[in-house]
């Protein structure tokens, strides 16, 4: 595994990633903020919780652009398409398993079936993260295809 | 049960609504429970709530007792929290409106949602009905809203982005099209419910909780108005109704810049069915100087710091010309629209949002702008070298634009004049210029300031003084007057007690007074069909120009009579008709509340005893102080 390669262009995949999603919020299409999710696991600070949120999710992308380099590695060839691919089958785990299981993950955030409570007050996302606003699934698939894309294209193999 | 609220409501007088806010946003409540103005998430937002100005597609969140034979409301003492207390022939019901608020450490401890309005509605007598109504309508009733119900987490609207979520803990069912919620309660005594709606833009949404934590948030919400209002340091005579213009003024400060609108609400109208509707959702630099004059006299210094930031920030992007308003955040381009889907509050349209004021040119706003850094300058601040340079830079701008002709403190919108009153106000600004750079604020060569401010005295004493008339003008060589040379003294361009003053007090008195109020002017044409009100404002402007004068008596009665003119819960607009007391334009006016806590300070410095216990010279530094 290129380690340097990886590390430059995970970087680079996340903070791509988290761009397009803040965007996205800028513009109306989601209110999905992964940084805010994150940091109010930590914090109850609306402020410090997105700078806590946002290293946090940084350091996820990171890492998350491992389980690529190594499919990459693998499979011997490393191409945007590929990375494309890759990324869309990580955004739809996204958003059919990782949102599910956040509400029962997150300290503050409220159930679907019991409502909200004094500590646990934060918006569940819902199917696909719905709750979170109509386009959050397209948006979501959309930003992981570039990641995946990002990753596939610029990262180069061990040994290259 | 279900309500049989019906779909449309009459409009209310202006002056039954009462106004909540969170220093970001207000709503206007009415005297019949129906909140029928909100925007959301900030003053200049597009409004959720309109039935302000379209009783059938601007939307409101109504509380109805059913068979009410009375209401009447307050403020909690020292707070902006409503209470509206119905009585029927079964029972009472008190119903408690508020945007929360809370101090930094609270927010700092728990998550709250970006913005949230709550109605407590508690029965403290007997056995009653109440019929509830949530008709949200984003984007002033231009947006397809639907709303879908969520379970325990609530009803939700979504539109433009912004996530707006009802919850209540009272039966409520969505009407058959998805656009309105209703519901009808029982209550007994010593029962309470909530209905919060809450909203967030960027974020997932934070969800309120009701029951005992809604009953925490009230509480705070009191306590940090209190906390609040406790820091007014005035101990003067109507100590009351300066606290409460002080709350007013408070609710229409925008937190997160330190901006103050004018009024939470746009085209209310000044004249009924006429088209003098303007947007007030903005912050004028013609209110700076009087503002922070308010502001600091009252001891709350941190809020004249925050707006004098704000001040200086927003001038940054149109340095060294100044336009005349700017939002909360300093934007400059603020287009004029009609919106021709709403009827407009009883018929007067059209209903406009934004402001063509923007592309005036006042002059008087370089004189306010530099009269209110030489205030702040004067309660202990600081320039920094930057902000001195800047203000240099406007004192060129004065001396290159002052023989100009402008649109003037009152915005005519009928071609540019030399008006009097601006022309003073170039002179307070070189004036105040001056002061600074002999107080070592600010540096550089200021010669040239001091020989154009004699030749713009000159020129005002010449060309601003009719003779004949034995009063200062509205315009150069003109023949009438207008309200705003009363301002001749409070800026310190003449001397109140000084002939030439006291005769055009009595000029303008005579001419645009009545009842104790005062037109701004009358047969002058501003391009616009005559007919507007009393000018609030206007007419403590008049008080404190009496008690300057010596007639201290004389205007602790025409004082009293205008704070007669204040709604059942203290709150002033900007307009009255003089005649039938109603109130008219956008409401509440922040500019007639600074006026009040003016005019107040001016009066306990003038009061009568003061002069006994300090000695004349004494007093009259203390008037100077207060000016």
């Amino acid at each position: 595994m290129n380690i340097g390669s990886l590390a430059l262009w995970g970087f680079v995949a996340t903070i791509v990633l988290t761009t397009l999603m803040a965007a996205s919020r800028a513009l109306g299409y989601s209110r999905m903020g992964m940084p805010f999710i994150l940091g109010t696991m930590l914090t109850p600070n609306r402020d410090r919780a997105m700078a806590v949120g946002f290293v946090v999710h940084v350091i996820n992308g990171w890492f998350l652009a491992v389980p690529y380099a190594l499919a990459f590695e693998s499979l011997g060839r490393a191409t945007w398409w590929l990375g494309a691919a890759a990324g869309l089958l990580h955004g739809l785990f996204v958003l059919l398993v990782g949102l599910s299981i956040v509400p029962g993950l997150h300290p503050r955030m409220a159930s679907e079936h019991h409502g909200p409570e004094p500590t646990r007050q934060l918006q569940p996302p819902g199917f696909l993260g719905l709750h979170y606003g109509r386009g959050t699934p397209l948006v979501t698939l959309a930003a992981h295809v570039v990641y995946g894309a990002i990753l596939g294209g610029l990262y180069r193999l061990a040994g290259q | 049960m279900t309500s049989d609220v019906p779909r449309t409501a009459h409009q209310q007088a202006i002056g039954d609504y009462a106004v909540i806010g969170n220093c970001r946003t207000a709503a206007l409540v009415g005297l019949d429970g129906s909140i029928d103005w909100l925007c959301v998430p900030r003053f200049d937002s597009p409004s959720i709530f309109g039935a302000l100005l379209d009783a059938s597609r601007g939307g409101r969140c109504l509380v109805r007792v059913a068979g009410t034979n009375a209401s009447t409301r307050r403020y909690l003492a020292n707070t902006n929290v409503l209470e509206t207390t119905f009585v029927s022939q079964s029972g009472t019901v008190r119903l408690t409106d508020l945007m929360p608020v809370t101090d930094e450490t609270h927010q700092r401890t728990r998550l709250a949602p970006d913005g949230e309005l709550l109605r407590t509605i508690e029965c403290i007598a007997g056995d009653v009905d109440v019929d509830v109504l949530c008709e949200p309508r984003p984007d002033y009733g231009r947006s397809a809203v639907r709303i879908d119900d969520r379970g325990p987490l609530g009803f939700v609207a979504e539109a433009q982005g912004q996530l707006v979520v009802i919850r209540a803990d009272a039966p409520l069912t969505r009407d058959a099209d998805g656009r309105g919620l209703r519901g009808r309660l029982r209550l007994r005594q010593g029962e309470r419910r909530y209905v919060s709606l809450s909203w967030t833009a960027a974020h997932p949404a934070v969800l309120p909780v009701l029951g005992a934590e809604a009953a925490a948030r009230v509480a705070e919400s009191v306590a940090w108005w209190r906390h609040w209002a406790d820091r007014c340091r005035y101990e003067g005579p109507y100590r009351s109704e300066v606290v409460r213009s002080a709350l007013a003024l408070k609710l229409m400060s925008y937190a997160p810049s330190g901006a103050i609108v004018a009024a939470p609400t746009t085209s209310l109208p000044e004249q009924i069915g006429g088209p003098r509707n303007w947007d007030y959702r903005y912050c004028w630099l013609r209110d700076a100087s009087m503002t922070l004059r308010g502001l600091s006299g009252l001891g709350y210094a941190d809020e004249g710091c925050a707006f004098l930031s704000w001040l200086l920030h927003a001038t940054r992007l149109t340095w060294p010309e100044l336009q005349i308003l700017y939002d909360v955040f300093g934007e400059t381009h603020l287009p004029e629209l009609e919106l021709d889907h709403l009827d407009g509050y009883a018929a007067s349209r059209p209903v406009r949002i934004g402001n063509d004021a923007t592309g005036q040119l006042q002059l008087d706003v370089y004189g306010e702008v530099l009269d209110a850094v030489w205030r702040f300058v004067r309660m202990g601040g600081r320039l920094d070298r930057a902000t001195a340079r800047m203000l240099v830079g406007l004192g060129g701008t004065v001396v290159r634009r002052w023989r100009e002709p402008d649109e003037g403190i009152w915005e005519i919108r009928s071609g540019r004049r030399h008006h009097t009153f601006s022309k003073a106000m170039c002179w307070v600004a070189l004036d105040r210029l001056l002061a600074l750079h002999a107080g070592g604020h600010v540096r550089g060569a200021v010669g040239h300031f001091e020989r154009e401010r004699e030749a713009i005295r000159a020129e005002i004493e010449t060309r601003g003084y009719n003779a004949a008339l034995d009063s200062y003008v509205a315009t150069f060589d003109g023949g009438d007057v207008d309200a705003s040379l009363l301002l001749l003294g409070l800026y310190r361009y003449a001397d109140p007690q000084s002939a030439r003053m006291r005769s055009t007090f009595s000029r303008v008195h005579e001419r645009l007074g009545r009842n104790a109020m005062m037109y701004r002017y009358l047969d002058t044409d501003d391009g616009l069909p005559p007919g507007e009100g009393a000018f609030g404002i206007a007419g403590f402007w008049a008080v404190e120009c009496r008690a300057l004068g010596g007639d201290v008596a004389g205007a602790r009665r025409d004082f009293e009579a205008l704070c007669g003119r204040a709604n059942d819960v203290g709150l002033f607009a900007e307009e009255y008709d003089p005649d039938t007391g109603a109130a008219l334009g956008n409401f509440p006016q922040a500019f007639t509340h600074v006026g009040l806590i003016n005019a107040a300070l001016t009066l306990a410095a003038c009061e009568p005893g003061r002069e006994a216990a300090a000695g004349s010279t004494r007093r009259q530094q203390m008037i100077t102080e207060t000016l």
